[in-house]
């Protein structure tokens, strides 16, 4: 037994690596700093949020969330360790400093940013949960689905959003739950289900890897408000505004027409906002402990909000997924950025 | 079936096949039955793999539309275009040699190993177990050091992490579960108590749990500056799982060993490390190695549960290749991904279960009465 | 395993500290108390790390979120449950699932194996080796696989519910499972129940009659059939004297799915097909190598007694078999126990996957969520472990 012990703090002693902490003596930036490396919790693999390419690179809207960060830091994209994580593990995952940040397509609720030690830094993706059938049930809208059997991932406020929905249209269904999605997928497939439901955003791109593309519908109703975004641990202000205001800063960035390609044309430019935005009026690169050029290094390494979505999950992508909610503000939309004064 | 072999009737050779398959085959009406009965099933199993795999089986094309025929069967391209990806997940293809390398080093030392009769046995244990382990952990994760790329474990997949986890599962649990053997037999009552509390309790619950314990309540556990990389997490897991069970097999050797033995290694005066180390543990080891490849077998099969909390071992790397490659859709992707998971377990389980029925039937020579 | 006993110290007024080294007494008392002392800081750390970690982070613990309201629902219940019940009721709803899989599983494994152990040591040199195959393969793939492959293979080879396989009583069966007619059962039932336990009580009270005669005489009387009469009759007219308080309810075609009557879940069906199937393999060949444990000698004397080969195998070598089988096969039904929590990589509602899979991410309180998970099947381990001590010992060979 005591030999088990030694063995236990060997481990700890070799293979244990300083992480970020909330509570420690220093702040996440400065770990993060000291580690040359962002590690940044994202999905196992979900087309268009977090996934690897044929070539084996992280791409997505999340992943891009992470470049963000990783770019106002270090101006260097490639200085990320992408940590893969299930529904289950992701807050443990960010409680206990393996990751400094999670951006996991995970929904902002209330109980998550109280009880389980999370902060969120904002919202990178409007998504609404909803139901994909196969069109041969002739289903038009989600009120139909009595009596069906109903696919869904544990681990996720898609289960209950599913029982509150029907619970409060006294409507019947059999839940068949299952852990990881693939599975579910695999169900759904088989025909073990005859609805599957989740965040609309995750339908469209699953309903691509189904290859039939054409055989399954997204039904119209959107049953919930799925607000997915970024989130860090709690206590360490700083670090909550790094992540926070790279978010906005890729907002902001679209509303004011920067984009990657232009970026460096603008640097001339007499509109006070921009130059704000780019670091050459105010010193708001300081107030979040980072270079005057952090935005700049965002924009330029990553890209304006609008050109991450095009990119991965809207009309540049596969998905060809509607701005929809995602829109800009002035576009009838809901992104909505605080400006940087 | 080695006993009837032995004591059964004449072989086939010696009374030509007609006498054979009365005797084996149709000895009364009940054998008759039962002879056609199973004749049946064997036929239509054997077309039914034969017609799957073989005769309907596609074997060329770029992506899933040749699968996608009405009727077809196993989707071999699938297998083929996706091989490396199996074998070693998102493993940097420039860097994929070391992994090969790897391999080469584990078989060069295990295979003279393995084999009775080669010499220098001694020198061969402690370069696999001193030397290998260093030089593959240095290989496998790189360092800037030696001017190897570093590899993080969240790029390894496939084969790699299902040899990973259950090699250094077994090898660390291995001095663990000697120590925890040898602590339940230990005269000292909290020590023996404190070893059966360990293994009953881990023999109790599912590795599943184990793994769930792993990775989601052992980061806080540790101090707040302190993190573990996922896999290593799920090694740890994995070695204090099967080191209860190996202490129950090593045990079971300890028991082997003669009462004589002990008391004439107490007789020499030698202390209890020496007794255990030079006299009963060598002879209680060589007693066990059967029931240590088994309890290999056995890892290595439950490796696949890590997928479960999101690694891709073999088995993780084919459902999601099967799962999230919409290029590849079609009815036989999914049979054909896990039908070749399956094969690859099969063959190092059968191999590994016909080395520890071999080596049995050797160290069993002259104990039978 | 003695420790070298010294000579005993010669008798000296006071003892010096070499002398308290040599002690072996003295050792090992320091020994353990350092062990001892290791294990409380190891406890300790543990403990204070994570109450430090949870309250630096503002993460809930206790045990008090077994009150508040799951909120999800789920597929397959033993006991009523609504998503309005409390976590503590969906802890209960897994439970009996587990517990549910794992006693038929266990049962039904049984019988497989003890058919292939025969059949692989069968005369018939094609049974035997279609067992051997049997046992090869299927002890050598990951039980998860296996899983795998009997979950996705029984969906596909099932029909859509539109065109339900239609099975004799109103059966149907489908990808949504096995549907068949529920028994629902009227007032007066508690006569007929009474019926049957009559019954029963006079089948016991005819056995250990014969028993008795049969120990004193010799003589074995057949009482299968007065059994057989006795149960059926008296249960049969308890039930048309309650004026037959049994209907039906039929499973009927719904939109999507039948509706009404009971369902056997598919991923019910996969996991016990897939566990039995599995663990069975390794059942028969713990078998075989009971019977192959029983001496050639005892087939004889059997034989030369004038038994026929059916009654060797019951009466002479099964029973002295058992010992050998017994231990081995306590282990088996503790693995099929242990692999029924599999159930969470195909959808069926067992405590890992409602407990320690929904209920953990809802709650986020993963320690005592894992903790308690984790006893449950010590628990159940303990409690097999128990019982099958208790029938080993039954069954053990006494000599003398």
């Amino acid at each position: 037994m005591r030999y088990w012990i030694a063995g236990c703090l060997a481990v700890l002693a070799a293979f244990g690596q300083p992480a970020g902490s909330a509570m420690a003596q220093s702040s996440t930036l400065d770990t993060v700093k000291a580690r040359g490396q962002l590690q940044c919790g994202v999905n196992t693999g979900l087309a268009g949020f977090s996934a690897p390419d044929d070539a084996g690179q992280w791409k997505g809207l999340d992943v891009d969330m992470c470049r963000a960060v990783a770019a106002a830091i270090f101006k260097d994209v490639s200085k990320i360790k992408y940590v893969p994580l299930t529904a289950k593990e992701r807050f443990t995952a960010l409680q206990s400093g393996e990751i400094d940040m999670l951006a996991r397509n995970t929904t902002w609720t209330m109980s998550r940013d109280t009880g389980a030690g999370l902060s969120f830094a904002g919202i990178n993706y409007f998504d609404g949960q909803g139901f994909m059938v196969k069109k041969a049930l002739d289903v038009v809208s989600a009120k139909e689905l009595s009596g069906a059997s109903i696919c869904v991932q544990t681990g996720t406020t898609t289960e209950l959003n599913l029982a509150d929905y029907f619970r409060t249209n006294k409507i019947e269904y059999d839940p068949v739950v299952f852990e990881k999605l693939p599975e579910v997928l695999a169900a759904y497939n088989a025909g073990r289900c005859d609805a599957f439901t989740t965040d609309v955003s995750q339908l469209y791109s699953i309903r691509l890897t189904l290859g039939n593309a054409a055989e399954h519908i997204v039904l119209p109703e959107i049953i919930s408000k799925e607000p997915l975004g970024p989130a860090v641990r709690q206590g360490d202000a700083q670090w909550a505004n790094i992540v926070r205001w790279s978010l906005n800063a890729m907002i902001n960035a679209e509303e004011l027409g920067v984009t990657q390609a232009n970026v460096d044309q603008l640097k001339e430019s007499k509109n006070p906002e921009v130059r704000r935005l780019l670091g050459f009026e105010g010193e708001f690169g300081k107030s979040i402990g980072l270079d005057l050029d952090w935005s700049y290094q965002i924009i330029k390494l990553v890209g304006n909000y609008g050109e991450s979505f095009d990119r991965n999950v809207g009309a540049g992508s596969p998905l060809g997924i509607a701005r929809g909610q995602n829109a800009l503000w002035r576009d009838g939309g809901l992104q909505y950025a605080p400006p940087i004064r | 079936m080695r006993v009837s072999a032995r004591t059964g009737p004449p072989r086939i050779e010696a009374i030509g096949p007609l006498r054979w398959m009365r005797e084996n085959l149709f000895s009364s009406a009940f054998n008759s039955a039962l002879t056609v009965i199973g004749g049946v099933i064997s036929v239509w199993l054997a077309w039914g793999v034969a017609d799957w795999a073989l005769l309907r089986a596609v074997f060329t094309g770029s992506d899933g539309s040749a699968c996608r025929v009405e009727g077809a069967g196993a989707c071999w391209p699938f297998v083929i275009h996706k091989f490396q990806m199996f074998m070693y997940g998102r493993y940097p293809d420039d860097q994929i040699w070391r992994v090969n390398f790897t391999y080469f080093l584990a078989l060069a030392g295990l295979v003279p190993l393995m084999l009775p009769n080669v010499p220098g046995k001694l020198w061969l244990s402690i370069y696999m177990i001193v030397v290998f382990p260093v030089i593959a952990f240095f290989l496998l994760t790189g360092s800037e050091w030696l001017g190897l790329e570093i590899v993080e474990t969240e790029k390894w997949g496939g084969l790699l992490v299902t040899l990973v986890v259950a090699c250094v599962g077994i090898a660390a649990s291995f001095p663990l579960g000697i120590l925890l053997a040898l602590a339940r037999r230990s005269e000292l009552p909290l020590i023996k108590w404190l070893a059966i509390g360990f293994i009953e309790f881990v023999r109790g619950v599912p590795l599943v749990t184990v793994l769930f314990f792993a990775s989601v309540m052992l980061p806080l556990f540790l101090p707040e500056n302190v993190t573990f990389d996922k896999l290593l997490r799920a090694l740890i897991g994995v070695a204090l799982f099967s080191a209860a069970y190996l202490a129950e097999v090593v045990r079971g050797g300890l028991q082997a060993v003669p009462r004589g033995q002990f008391e004439a290694a107490d007789a020499l005066g030698l202390n209890y490390p020496l007794k255990m180390g030079l006299i009963v543990l060598p002879q209680a080891l060589k007693l066990v190695i059967p029931g240590i490849v088994n309890s290999f077998i056995a890892l290595f099969k439950d490796t696949s549960l890590v997928l479960i909390i999101g690694l891709f071992d073999l088995l993780g790397i084919v459902q999601q290749a099967v799962a999230s490659d919409a290029k590849w859709f079609s009815p036989q992707t999914a049979v054909t991904g896990y039908v070749f998971a399956a094969f690859v377990f099969w063959l190092f389980c059968f191999s590994m279960s016909r080395y520890s029925a071999w080596l049995e039937s050797r160290l069993d020579t002259g104990h039978k009465h | 395993m003695k420790r070298p006993s010294k000579p005993p110290a010669p008798a000296r007024f006071s003892r010096s500290l070499t002398d308290y080294i040599y002690d072996p007494k003295a050792r090992a008392l320091a020994l353990q108390a350092i062990v001892a002392l290791l294990l409380v800081w190891f406890v300790w750390a543990i403990v204070d790390n994570t109450i430090r970690n949870l309250e630096a982070q503002g993460i809930a613990s206790g045990f008090g979120f077994l009150d508040n309201t799951a909120g999800f629902d789920i597929s397959q219940s033993l006991i009523a449950y609504a998503n309005t019940m409390s976590y503590g009721r969906a802890f209960l709803v897994g439970l009996f699932n587990t517990l549910l899989v794992a006693v038929i599983g266990v049962v039904l494994a049984t019988i497989v194996g003890f058919v292939i152990g025969i059949a692989r040591l069968s005369g018939n040199w094609l049974i035997a080796a279609l067992a051997s195959v049997y046992i090869e393969t299927l002890r050598n793939i990951p039980p998860l696989l296996m899983l795998f492959a009997v979950y996705f293979g029984v969906l596909k080879a099932l029909p859509s519910p539109r065109n339900s396989l239609e099975l004799p009583f109103s059966s149907y069966l489908n990808t949504r499972g096995l549907y068949f007619p529920a028994p629902v059962w009227g007032e007066g039932t508690w006569l007929f129940v009474a019926g049957v336990l009559v019954g029963v009580a006079g089948a016991v009270f005819l056995y250990l009659n014969a028993r008795r005669k049969f120990i004193l005489t010799g003589k074995a009387d057949s009482i299968a059939l007065p059994q057989l009469i006795l149960v059926v009759g008296v249960a049969a007219i308890a039930f048309l004297a309650a004026g037959s308080p049994l209907s039906f309810d039929y499973p009927q075609a719904g939109r999507f799915n039948l509706k009404g009557g009971m369902t056997i879940l598919p991923e019910f069906i996969a996991l016990l097909a897939g566990l039995t199937l599995y663990t069975a393999a390794f059942i028969a060949e713990i078998v075989r190598s009971g019977i192959l444990s029983v001496a050639k000698g005892q087939h004889e004397a059997a034989a030369a007694l004038g038994l026929h080969r059916g009654q060797i195998m019951r009466l002479v070598v099964i029973p002295q078999a058992l010992r050998v089988i017994i231990p081995p096969l306590t282990n088996q039904y503790l693995n099929l126990t242990k692999n029924s929590s599999l159930a969470v990589a195909i959808g069926y509602p067992d405590l890992v996957s409602v407990f320690a899979g929904t209920v953990l991410n809802q709650t986020n309180q993963a320690v005592e969520v894992i903790l308690i998970t984790m006893s449950v099947y010590l628990v159940l381990s303990l409690l097999t472990s128990v019982f099958m001590n208790w029938f080993n010992a039954r069954v053990a060979l006494v000599e003398r």
